[in-house]
C-alpha cells in the first residue's frame, strides 16, 4: 500500500467549505435566542463614573442589560494573562485587573462597558446607542516608545510597565562587544498588525435550565482551553456543566486564542437572563478589540570581527501589550521571542532585554509567528547590515556563522536537534537564480526603476511545547497534546484531537497519519474536533504545534491500537504475538501466510461472547472489549523549522511604489506529510509577512483612536500584491517525535518581513526605512537617494 | 442600520417625488449602505432607481459617449463602443474599486455623490461632459462644487452623462493601497483646441490643473511638465499621502498619462 504521508492528498474540508456548506458560529440559531449587542468605551482612557441604562431598558424589544457592577456582583472572574514572566530583579510581573465588562475606568476604545440583550439585532442595536455612560475622559497613553514615561494607566503599575526581562548575559555581552572591530547598530520598529481572520469573532450561548449546563459555539483556536480558563478563572460554571464547541472557524491566526471579555458576559448572562443569546462582532469591532499582533521598539547590535564573524548580540526592546495583558500576550514578546533573535547563528554571547508596556490600545497578544517574527527581523536586519557595512556577500556572511553541527546549542536557552542551514541557503540561492540578480539590477535600471534583493535565514522554537519547559519559564499549563482513536465495529475509525482546525487542514492530515498507521483508506478515517463533549482534553491550534505535537498523539494512539490489535489476532490465528506482522492493515502470521484485517480484528473486538457454546472469545485473558485508545503526547523539545528566503523588490522611484518580483522560500520543516497543506500554509504565512512589511498600517491617533479600523485605510495585502512564490524544501526530520516533523504554520510570517525589508533597503542603497515600506516612505527615501547620489556625481 | 422605507419607483417622475431633505436615491449602493451601516447616515426614505430602465445604457456617436446614470462601471468597462470611442473611460471604470464594487457601482452614484478621490469625476471633468438631469443640462465645470458637493437640487435625478470624445486621452490613478480609490487621479484629455488635465485624489474636489493644462496645450510631451512643482498647499493630506506626496504624484501620473497617449 502506497504511503499516504508524503503525498499531495486534496483537503477533505474544502468540499464542504468552498461550496458554502461549512458551519460556522454565526450559521447556529437556537430557538428563542436573543441578540446581543456592546456597549462600547468610544475613548481609549476614561473613568467610568456612572452607567444609565434606565432609558435604553424601556426600549422596544429589549430583554436585559448587564453592566459592570452585575458581572463584578456575580462574582465573575476576568480575563487573564497566561504566563508569569519575571524581571531581571527577580519581581513578579504587574498585571492589572481586565474585567469582562469595565466598571471604573476603561482602557481602550472598544472596550465593552455593558452589554444589551433584545429580541432583534435591530432593536438591540437601537438600545444600545441610548445606555448613557458618563465618561471622565483622561488623556491617554498611547505610543509604545513614550509608555513609560506617561502616566500610570492601571493603579500600582508605575511607568506602565509590566516588567523588565533580561535573557542572557550582559557581562560575557560587554566584554565580546569590547573585542569587536565593528558595532553594527539597528532601530527597529515592529510594526503593529491587526490580525484580520476572515471570520469575525462571534458567539452563540445556549444555558439549559433543566440539566444547568451551558453550551457555548465560539470562535476559537482551542474550545478545552477556554473551557478551562472560563471555569477556573472565569467562574462562569464548572467544567462539566460547561461544553465548548468551536465548528468551522474562519481564521484565527492568534486572535483567536483569548478568552474574550464577549465569551465570558454571554455565558454568564445566558443563565442570568434564561435565554439563548448569539454575539456576531462588526467588523469594526474586530478591528478594536480582536488581540493586535507584533509592537516592538527595538534597539539591537551586533559585534563582529572584519572577516565577518558575529562575536555579540544585543537586543534592547520595548513591547507593546496594550491595554492589558492576555493568555500570550506576556510570553509573546519574551521567551517567543528573547531567545529566538539570535536566529541561526553561533554567536557566543548575547542578550535579549524586553520592557514589557501597557498603553490605552487594543490588547496585543499571539499573532501568527508570535515572537518569532520580530526575532527574525532584528537579527536579518543586523546580519544584512553587517554585510553591507563589512562588503561581505549576504549569504556568504550567513554562511560563515551558520551552525553546522547538530544538536546545535544556540547562546540562549534553545538546543536545536536538527536541521541544515547550509543546504536551505545553497539551494535557495540557486532557485532564485541569486547570481543573475545584477543582471536583473542592470535591467530595472535601464526603465528608471530601484532593484533590491534581500536575504532571510531565520529558525524557529514552535511545536510548543514540552510541558516541563514551558512550566517552568512560566506557562499556567503543559502544553502536551491529546487524542483518542476509535474503531467502529464495522471498520471506521474515528480520530479525536485536542487540536483545533481553523485554516489547517487537519481533516485530512490527521486521517492521514491515522490511515498510515492503522493502514486503512483516508475515507474511512474521520477527525474529529472542536468539542469539549468529544474526545479528550486538548491544549488546541497556535504556535504550529498540531501536528508535531497533536499529530503525534495520533501516532501513539493507533500505535496502541495495532498493539491491542496485534494481541487480539494472535489469539484468533492462534499463535504468539510475536509470531505477527503488522503491515498495511493486516496482521499476518509470518510463517503462514495465514492474516486477519485490522477491520476483522476490531469487529472481533466488539463481539466477544457468542450464544455458541463452542465459541472461544477472540480476545486474550483478561483483554477488555472494544478497540479504543487515547495517548497523551508531550514533547521533549519544540521543533526547530528553519530555512532561507530570498526576495526581490523593484521601486518606481517617482510613485514610491514597491513590486515584488521575485520570492523563493526554502524551507525545512522536517518529513512532510502533505506538500499540498504545507505550500498552502507557506503561501499564507509569506502573505501576511509581505502585508506587514509593505501595507499593513494599524495607526492610533494621539488620542487612542484606531484611524484604521476599517479597510477604506487598513491595507490588507491582496493577490495582486504578490508575485508567484517560489518553494523548495530541505528535509532533515526532527529527532524529537516519531514522525519527523516539524511546524510549518508560522514559517512563511516569520522570514518573509526581512527578505522584504532587506531587499528594499537594498534597492534603497542601504537607506533605512520602516515597516510598512507604504509609498511615500519609499517615495521620500528615494528623494533622499537622489540628493545624495547627485552630491556624490 | 436605522430602519428606513423603501421605494421602487416606476419612472423618474415617480423618483424626483419622492425625494426629500432625508431620502436618498439607492443605486449602486456601494457609498449609501456603507455609510448606512456605519452609522454615518440615515435616511427615512431610500428610492431605488435602478429598475427605471430610462436610466441604463451606452450611446455612442460620432462627438460623444453618453452613458447612462445606472449603468455599472462594469458595463462601461467591457463595453467595446465605448472602448473604441475613448479608451481611457473604460480603463478608469476597469480600475474603479475591486469585482465587486464595479458590478454594483454606478456612474450616476458616483458623480452625485462627489467622493474627493472618485475617479469619474475626472473624467467628466477632462472630457468636458454635460451632466443630464431631469430637469437641466450642467456642464461638468458647474458641476463639482465641492468635497461631497454638486450643482444638484433636492428631487434632482441624474438621467445620463454626455462625455465628449476627444483626440486622445489617458487616466493615470495611484491607487489608495487599502480601498484603491485615488490618493492621485489624473485624467489627460487633448481635444482639437484645448488639453484638459483633471485631477482628482488631490484636493477636496476634483479640479483641471491649469498649469499642467498650459503646458501640455503648447507642446504635448512629457517634457514639457517633466520637473515641474505644484503647490500643495491646498492638497489633501491624510495617513495615506502627504500634500507634497500629493503634487509631486500629480506630476508623476501627468507623465505617465501623456507617454500612454
Ligand atoms: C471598496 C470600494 C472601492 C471603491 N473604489 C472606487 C474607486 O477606485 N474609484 C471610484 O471612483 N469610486 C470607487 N468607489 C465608489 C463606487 O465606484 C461607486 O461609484 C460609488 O460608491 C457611488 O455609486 P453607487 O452607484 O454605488 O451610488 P449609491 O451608493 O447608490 O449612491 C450614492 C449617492 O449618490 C446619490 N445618487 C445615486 N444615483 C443618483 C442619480 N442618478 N442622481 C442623483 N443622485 C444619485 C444617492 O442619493 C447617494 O446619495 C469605491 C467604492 C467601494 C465600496
Amino acid at each position: 500500500m502506497a504511503s499516504l504521508v508524503g503525498s499531495r492528498v486534496e483537503r477533505k474540508e474544502d468540499k464542504r467549505l468552498l461550496t458554502g456548506k461549512g458551519r460556522y458560529t454565526a450559521d447556529i440559531n437556537i430557538a428563542n435566542q436573543t441578540y446581543a449587542v456592546f456597549v462600547r468605551s468610544p475613548h481609549a482612557r476614561a473613568k467610568i463614573k456612572k452607567v444609565d441604562t434606565s432609558k435604553a431598558l424601556k426600549a422596544s424589544g429589549v430583554v436585559g442589560i448587564l453592566t459592570g457592577e452585575e458581572i463584578a456582583a456575580d462574582k465573575i472572574g476576568g480575563l487573564i494573562a497566561g504566563w508569569a514572566i519575571r524581571s531581571e530583579d527577580g519581581s513578579e510581573m504587574k498585571v492589572p485587573a481586565n474585567p469582562p465588562l469595565a466598571k471604573d475606568s476603561a482602557n481602550f476604545v472598544g472596550e465593552p462597558i455593558a452589554v444589551v440583550f433584545a429580541e432583534s439585532l435591530d432593536e438591540a442595536k437601537n438600545a444600545a446607542d441610548i445606555v448613557k455612560v458618563d465618561y471622565k475622559v483622561l488623556k491617554g497613553v498611547i505610543n509604545t516608545a513614550d509608555a513609560m514615561k506617561g502616566e500610570a494607566i492601571h493603579d500600582g503599575i508605575d511607568k506602565n510597565l509590566c516588567y523588565d526581562w533580561l535573557l542572557g548575559d550582559r557581562k560575557a555581552v560587554d566584554e565580546a562587544f569590547s573585542k569587536a572591530d565593528k558595532i553594527i547598530k539597528v532601530d527597529l520598529i515592529n510594526n503593529r498588525c491587526v490580525p484580520n481572520a476572515m471570520e469575525p469573532r462571534a458567539c452563540v450561548v445556549d444555558y439549559n435550565t433543566a440539566s444547568e449546563e451551558i453550551t457555548l459555539y465560539t470562535t476559537s483556536q482551542n474550545p478545552h482551553l477556554s473551557r478551562l480558563i472560563m471555569s477556573a478563572f472565569g467562574g462562569v460554571a464548572p467544567e462539566n456543566k460547561l461544553r465548548v464547541v468551536a465548528p468551522d472557524v474562519g481564521g484565527g491566526f492568534g486572535s483567536k486564542i483569548n478568552v474574550y471579555n464577549e465569551e465570558i458576559v454571554c455565558s454568564w448572562a445566558s443563565k442570568k437572563i434564561e435565554r439563548p443569546i448569539k454575539w456576531v462582532a462588526e467588523r469594526t469591532e474586530s478591528f478594536l478589540t480582536d488581540t493586535h499582533g507584533r509592537d516592538h521598539v527595538t534597539h539591537a547590535e551586533l559585534a563582529v570581527s572584519n572577516d565577518g564573524k558575529f562575536l555579540g548580540f544585543k537586543n534592547e526592546t520595548i513591547a507593546n501589550l496594550g491595554a492589558y495583558a492576555r493568555v500570550f500576550g506576556t510570553v509573546t514578546p519574551t521567551y517567543l521571542f528573547g531567545p529566538c533573535a539570535t536566529g541561526v547563528y553561533i554567536i557566543p554571547a548575547a542578550y535579549s532585554n524586553v520592557k514589557a508596556v501597557y498603553t490605552n490600545t487594543a490588547p496585543v497578544d499571539a499573532y501568527r509567528g508570535a515572537g518569532r517574527p520580530e526575532a527574525t527581523y532584528t537579527i536579518e536586519r543586523l546580519v544584512e547590515k553587517a554585510a553591507m557595512e563589512l562588503g561581505i556577500d549576504r549569504t556568504e556572511i550567513r554562511m560563515k556563522n551558520f551552525p553546522t553541527e547538530f544538536p546545535f546549542k544556540q547562546t540562549l536557552i534553545h538546543t536545536v536537534d536538527s536541521g541544515d542551514y547550509v543546504a536551505g541557503l545553497e539551494k535557495a540561492k540557486q532557485m532564485s537564480d541569486y547570481n543573475g540578480f545584477a543582471a536583473r539590477r542592470k535591467k530595472s535600471e535601464a526603465n528608471g526603476k530601484l532593484r533590491g534583493i534581500g536575504v532571510s535565514s531565520y529558525f524557529e522554537a514552535c511545536g510548543i511545547a514540552p510541558s516541563a519547559v514551558v512550566m517552568s519559564l512560566g506557562c499556567g499549563v503543559g502544553l502536551w497534546e491529546s487524542s483518542e482513536v476509535r474503531f467502529n465495529p464495522t471498520g471506521q475509525v474515528s480520530v479525536f484531537t485536542g487540536a483545533h482546525s481553523h485554516g489547517q487542514g487537519h481533516d485530512t492530515t490527521f486521517a492521514q497519519i491515522a490511515a498510515d498507521e492503522l493502514g486503512v483508506t483516508l475515507e474511512t478515517v474521520d477527525v474529529v474536533h472542536g468539542d469539549t463533549d468529544k474526545g479528550t482534553f486538548g491544549m488546541g491550534t497556535y504556535g504550529s504545534r498540531s501536528l508535531a505535537v497533536g499529530g503525534i498523539a495520533i501516532v501513539n494512539a493507533c500505535r496502541k491500537i495495532v498493539a491491542k490489535g496485534k494481541r487480539v489476532a494472535a489469539k484468533m490465528l492462534e499463535v504468539s504475538e510475536d509470531e505477527i506482522n503488522f503491515k498495511d492493515g493486516e496482521f499476518v502470521v509470518t510463517k503462514s501466510n495465514k492474516k486477519k484485517t485490522i477491520g476483522e480484528v476490531a469487529f472481533a473486538c466488539y463481539l466477544p461472547g457468542s450464544r455458541d457454546s463452542d465459541f472461544k472469545s477472540p480476545l486474550p485473558e483478561g483483554e477488555e472489549p472494544g478497540l479504543i485508545e487515547s495517548s497523551f503526547f508531550d514533547p521533549a523539545n519544540f521543533s526547530f523549522p528553519a530555512g532561507s528566503h530570498i526576495s526581490e523588490v523593484e521601486i518606481d522611484p517617482d510613485t514610491g511604489e514597491v513590486k515584488v518580483e521575485k520570492y523563493t522560500a526554502v524551507d525545512d520543516f522536517g518529513r512532510i506529510v502533505n506538500p499540498l497543506v504545507v505550500e498552502g500554509q507557506v503561501h499564507g504565512g509569506i502573505a501576511q509577512g509581505i502585508g506587514q512589511a509593505l501595507h499593513e498600517n494599524t495607526e492610533y491617533d494621539e488620542t487612542g483612536q484606531l484611524i484604521t479600523a476599517s479597510y477604506m485605510d487598513y491595507t490588507m495585502p491582496r493577490a495582486d500584491n504578490f508575485p508567484e512564490f517560489n518553494l523548495g524544501f530541505t528535509c532533515t526530520h526532527a529527532t524529537t517525535n516519531p514522525l519527523g516533523v516539524k511546524g510549518c504554520g508560522e514559517a512563511g510570517a516569520i522570514a518573509s518581513p526581512p527578505a522584504i525589508m532587506n531587499a528594499v533597503i537594498d534597492a534603497l542603497d542601504g537607506q533605512e526605512i520602516s515597516m510598512p515600506a507604504t509609498a511615500e516612505k519609499v517615495w521620500k527615501a528615494c528623494k533622499l537617494l537622489k540628493k545624495s547620489n547627485s552630491k556624490a556625481a | 442600520m436605522k430602519t428606513f422605507n423603501y421605494h421602487v419607483p416606476k419612472n423618474v417622475k415617480e423618483a424626483s417625488k419622492l425625494a426629500s431633505t432625508s431620502s436618498a436615491f439607492l443605486a449602486g449602493g456601494m457609498t449609501s449602505v456603507p455609510s448606512m451601516k456605519l452609522g454615518l447616515a440615515t435616511y427615512k426614505d431610500i428610492i431605488d432607481i435602478k429598475h427605471i430602465k430610462k436610466l441604463s445604457g451606452i450611446k455612442v456617436s460620432g462627438k460623444t459617449v453618453t452613458i447612462g446614470a445606472t449603468t455599472k462601471h462594469a458595463e462601461v468597462a467591457n463595453s467595446r463602443d465605448v472602448k473604441k470611442a475613448i479608451p481611457s473611460l473604460t480603463k478608469l471604470a476597469g480600475g474603479i474599486g475591486d469585482a465587486q464594487v464595479r458590478n454594483r457601482g454606478t456612474v450616476g452614484g458616483s458623480i452625485a455623490n462627489n467622493d474627493p478621490s472618485a475617479c469619474y469625476p475626472s473624467a467628466c471633468m477632462a472630457l468636458n461632459a454635460i451632466i443630464h438631469t431631469n430637469n437641466r443640462k450642467i456642464e461638468a465645470s458647474k458641476f463639482f462644487k465641492g468635497m461631497f458637493e454638486t450643482a444638484l437640487k433636492k428631487g434632482e435625478l441624474i438621467e445620463a452623462v454626455e462625455f465628449q470624445i476627444p483626440v486622445k486621452s489617458n487616466y493615470q490613478k495611484h491607487p489608495n493601497p487599502a480601498s484603491r480609490y485615488a490618493i492621485v487621479g489624473v485624467y489627460l484629455a487633448k481635444h482639437k483646441k484645448e488639453v484638459n488635465v483633471a485631477v482628482t485624489g488631490a484636493k477636496s474636489s476634483v479640479y483641471i490643473d491649469k498649469d499642467l493644462s498650459k503646458a501640455l496645450s503648447s507642446s504635448f510631451s512629457s517634457s514639457a511638465i517633466d520637473g515641474m512643482k505644484l503647490d500643495s498647499s491646498e492638497m489633501n493630506s491624510d495617513i495615506h499621502a502627504s500634500g507634497d506626496f500629493r503634487a509631486s504624484l500629480v506630476v508623476t501620473y501627468a507623465k505617465k498619462a501623456v507617454e500612454a497617449c
